[in-house]
C-alpha cells in the first residue's frame, strides 16, 4: 500500500458527506456515509448515532436507502455463511448480491425462490423491501421464504428472528424498509432447478380485458408477467404481451443444443452519462412500443430464453437510469385489488397515455395474497410505470394515487420518491402497529431514512 | 495441481481474496488469524462458495517465540504459504509514540519475516514449496507521509529478496507481491485513482499466478512498476523537498 497522508489518517470509520439518491436519481439529498466492514463491528460503528439507515446496492428507486443523516453501506457484508446442498438452505450476510448468489449456485442446480426485476440488489434489501417476483401469485414475496435472520436492533444487540423467535419483530422486518433494525444476515432456501433456461410462452393481449384474462389464466403457471404499451389509447388501451415462464428441464435444453447453465455474455452495454431528458419522448416511445408489440405479436409461440433475459432483461443495459437525464425519473408502482381492477387500471392508463411521457418500461403482474406488515403485495394487480421526474408527472401521479387508494390499493415503498402521507396511511393499515413496534424498539429517530421522515413512519 | 494453502492474515480482505482464488482451484485452505472468531465468516464463505476444505487456526504474528512449535503442530506442511499480514498504523502517532511505531514495524516486518524464514527451512528440507509475501509499493522508497509502515515493508521486501536468492536452486519459490492501492476496508471511503486501484480479487489472481510460476516480484497493476520506478529515480536532493 502506498499510503498518502489522507490514507494514513483515515480508518474504516472515515466520514464524508455525499449527495445520495436512489436508482431513479430523484430526489437527491446529502448524507454522511459510513461503511460497515464486518457484522461484528457494526454495533460500535452505529453507537450513539441517530437518523441512520442501511444501504445495500442502492437499487431502491426513491429515498428509501438515503439516511436522514447517516447512510451505512453494507457492501462489505458479502460472505456466504453456509450452504446445505441437501435442502438448498443458504445463510448469507446481508450485503451479498442476488447476482452473486445466482452466479454461485445456478451452476450447482439451484435458483432463488423469488427474484425481483434486477439481480443487482442485496439480500438485505430484498428482505427490507419484501421484493416480489413473477411468481408472487404462487410463491408469495421473498420474505415468505426467509426462515431466519439476524437483526441488529437499535439497542446494539444482534437478535435472531424467525417465525418462532422474536416472531413479531421478524414479521415486521419483512418489508420493514430497514426501520426495525439493520439486517446482518439471513437464511432461506434455494430451490433445485434442472437448468438456467426458461421455457417462455408469449401471448398477445389486444386490450386491457384480454390482458387481465390472460394473467388470470396464468394462475397455474410458475412465472407470469406482462409488458404493457402505456401509450396505446382507445380500443387498444392496455394492450400488451404476456410472458409465461416455466423452468426448462435438462433434457429440453440438451435437445435444443443449449448449455443447461448459460452464463450471460460479458461486455454489457452502458448508457453514457449526460443524455438529455428528451431522449425518451412521445414519438420515440410510441414508435418503439408499436414495433415491440408487433414483433411480439408476430413471434408469438414459445421458446427457450436464458434466465437473465427472462428475469433481468434490463440488467443487460448498465446505468439505464441515465436514460432520463440529470433530473432523474420516478417509478410509480401500485397494486389494486382484483375486484374492480379493470376500471381503475383503465382510468390510470388512459391518463398516462394522454400525458404521453411514460417510458416503454411498463409492467403489469398478478399478485397473490400479501405477507402483512408494510409488505407491498396484496391480492390484485400491480402496475409499474417509469416517468420523468417533473411537475407534470407529479401532478398526474397525485391523481393516480388517489384512485389507487380509493380502490383499496397502495404504492410500493421501494419505488416511492414522492407519495403523500395521506396516500401512504390510507394504503397501509398496519402502519400504527409498525409505529408501535418502532417505539418499543427505540428505533424512532435512530433508524430513519429520507423515506421514513417524509412519510412519518 | 491442487495442494494445501496456508494463509497467514486470514481476516484481511486481500487475504480472503487470495484464499478464494485457491479454493476455486480446489486447494485445501488453512487459515491463520490472531482472532479466529473474526476469520470464521471468511472460512464459512470458502466452504459455502467453493466447497473448500478449510481449517482455521490461531496465530499471533507478534508472538515470534511460538512459531516453531506452531509449525510443528500443523497437520501437514502446506504446499504454498501466503502472508497477507499488514498494519498501516498511524504515521503521525508513530512519530511521537515509539510503542506504536514498534508495533507497526514488528507487524509488517519482524513477524512475517521470521515466520516465513522458518517455513522456508522446512520447504527447503522437503525440496518444494512456494512462499508469497504480500509487501507494498510503500517499501520501494521511504516517504515522509508513511515511512514507518514503508520501512517495515521495505525490510520485508529485502528479506523476501534474500530468501529468494538463497533458495533459487532448492526448488522453493519465493514471490514478493506489491498490490498498490486496493479497494479494501483499509481504504474504504477514500477517493483512490481508478487506474491505480485494484480489486482484492485482482490481488488474489496475481498471487495465484505468481506462485504457480509467474514473476518473482509482482506489481498487481503493471502501471505501479512504472510509477515506483519514477519515484525511485527522483534524485534525493529533489525528493526530500517533495510532499509525498
Amino acid at each position: 500500500m502506498l499510503a498518502t497522508p489522507a490514507l494514513a489518517e483515515a480508518g474504516p470509520e472515515a466520514q464524508s458527506l455525499r449527495t445520495l439518491s436512489g436508482w431513479g436519481r430523484y430526489p437527491r439529498a446529502a448524507s454522511e456515509i459510513l461503511a460497515a466492514d464486518a457484522p461484528g463491528t457494526l454495533p460500535m460503528l452505529l453507537r450513539g448515532r441517530r437518523g441512520v439507515i442501511a444501504r445495500g446496492a442502492g437499487r431502491a428507486y426513491g429515498d428509501a436507502a438515503v439516511g436522514q443523516r447517516t447512510t451505512v453501506l453494507t457492501g462489505a457484508l458479502d460472505r456466504l455463511r453456509g450452504f446445505d446442498p441437501a435442502t438448498g438452505r443458504l445463510r448469507a450476510e446481508a450485503g451479498v448480491t442476488l447476482a452473486d448468489i445466482v452466479r454461485t449456485f445456478l451452476p450447482r442446480g439451484f435458483f432463488p425462490p423469488v427474484v425481483p426485476g434486477t439481480q443487482f440488489v442485496t439480500l438485505g434489501g430484498m428482505i427490507a423491501s419484501d421484493v416480489h417476483g413473477k411468481n408472487h401469485h404462487r410463491e408469495g414475496g421473498f420474505g415468505a421464504h426467509v426462515e431466519a435472520l439476524t437483526l441488529l436492533t437499535p439497542d446494539g444487540v444482534p437478535r435472531r428472528c424467525s417465525r418462532d423467535q422474536n416472531p413479531d419483530l421478524f414479521a415486521l422486518t419483512l418489508g420493514g424498509m430497514g426501520l426495525t433494525g439493520t439486517i446482518l444476515d439471513a437464511t432461506f432456501r434455494l430451490r433445485p432447478v434442472e437448468s438456467g433456461w426458461i421455457c417462455q410462452q408469449t401471448r398477445v393481449a389486444a386490450d386491457l380485458s384480454a390482458m387481465l384474462r390472460a394473467l388470470e389464466e396464468d394462475d397455474a403457471a410458475t412465472y407470469s408477467v406482462a409488458w404493457i404499451d402505456c401509450l396505446a389509447r382507445g380500443a387498444s388501451l392496455g394492450r400488451g404481451l404476456v410472458y409465461r415462464g416455466e423452468h426448462a428441464g435438462r433434457q429440453a435444453c440438451l435437445a435444443a443444443g443449449r448449455d443447461p447453465f448459460p452464463i450471460p455474455a460479458h461486455g454489457r452495454l452502458t448508457v453514457p452519462p449526460g443524455l438529455p431528458a428528451w431522449t425518451l419522448n412521445r414519438a420515440s416511445v410510441t414508435a418503439f412500443n408499436a414495433l415491440y408489440f408487433r414483433r411480439g405479436a408476430a413471434a408469438g409461440a414459445s421458446g427457450l430464453v436464458p434466465w437473465h433475459s427472462y428475469f433481468f432483461p434490463l440488467d443487460g443495459l448498465a446505468a439505464w437510469n441515465r436514460l432520463y437525464g440529470a433530473r432523474g425519473f420516478v417509478q410509480h408502482q401500485c397494486v389494486v385489488p382484483r375486484r374492480g381492477a379493470e376500471a381503475v387500471l383503465s382510468g390510470m392508463l388512459d391518463r398516462v397515455a394522454r400525458l404521453g411521457t411514460a417510458s416503454p418500461l411498463a409492467v403489469l403482474k398478478r399478485l397473490g395474497p400479501g405477507g402483512g406488515g408494510l409488505s407491498f403485495p396484496i391480492d390484485g394487480y400491480t402496475l409499474a410505470l417509469d416517468l420523468p421526474a417533473n411537475a407534470a408527472t407529479f401532478a398526474l401521479l397525485d391523481e393516480l394515487d388517489r384512485s389507487v387508494v380509493a380502490a383499496g390499493g397502495r404504492l410500493y415503498l421501494a419505488k416511492d420518491a414522492r407519495q403523500s402521507r395521506e396516500t401512504f396511511e390510507a394504503g397501509y393499515p398496519a402502519l400504527p402497529t409498525f409505529r408501535d413496534l418502532r417505539r418499543q424498539l427505540g428505533a424512532e429517530g435512530v433508524l430513519a431514512s429520507r423515506l421514513s421522515v417524509r412519510l412519518g413512519m | 495441481m491442487a495442494g494445501t494453502l496456508l494463509l497467514v492474515g486470514a481476516t484481511s480482505d486481500i487475504g480472503h481474496a487470495v484464499a478464494a482464488r485457491y479454493a476455486q482451484a480446489g486447494w485445501r485452505i488453512l487459515l491463520a488469524a490472531r482472532d479466529p472468531e473474526r476469520a470464521q465468516r471468511n472460512a464459512d464463505d470458502l466452504v459455502a462458495r467453493h466447497r473448500a476444505e478449510v481449517g482455521l487456526l490461531r496465530l499471533d504474528i507478534l508472538e515470534t517465540d511460538s512459531f516453531a512449535a506452531w509449525l510443528d503442530g500443523l497437520p501437514a506442511l502446506p504446499d504454498t504459504v501466503v502472508c497477507a499480514v499488514g498494519e498501516l498504523g498511524d504515521q503521525g502517532r508513530a512519530e511521537v509514540d515509539p510503542t506504536h511505531a514498534e508495533g507497526v514495524m514488528r507487524t509488517n516486518f519482524l513477524g512475517p519475516s521470521l515466520l516465513l524464514g522458518l517455513i522456508a527451512e522446512r520447504f527447503a528440507a522437503r525440496g518444494s514449496g512456494a512462499i508469497v509475501g504480500i509487501s507494498s509499493v510503500a517499501g520501494d522508497r521511504g516517504r515522509g507521509s508513511n515511512y514507518v509502515y514503508g520501512a517495515g515493508k521495505a525490510g520485508f521486501t529485502a528479506f523476501l529478496s534474500g530468501l529468494r536468492n538463497r533458495l533459487a536452486k532448492s526448488g522453493v519459490r519465493v514471490v514478493t507481491v506489491k498490490p498498490g492501492f486496493v479497494r479494501t476496508r483499509m481504504t474504504r471511503g477514500l477517493r483512490l485513482p481508478p487506474l491505480l486501484t485494484g480489486e482484492p480479487s485482482e490481488v488474489g489472481q496475481a498471487v495465484y499466478a505468481a506462485a504457480q510460476g509467474g514473476g518473482d516480484v509482482v506489481y498487481v497493476r503493471k502501471i505501479w512498476r512504472l510509477v515506483m520506478a519514477v519515484i525511485a529515480a527522483i534524485p534525493e536532493p529533489v525528493f526530500k523537498r517533495l510532499n509525498l
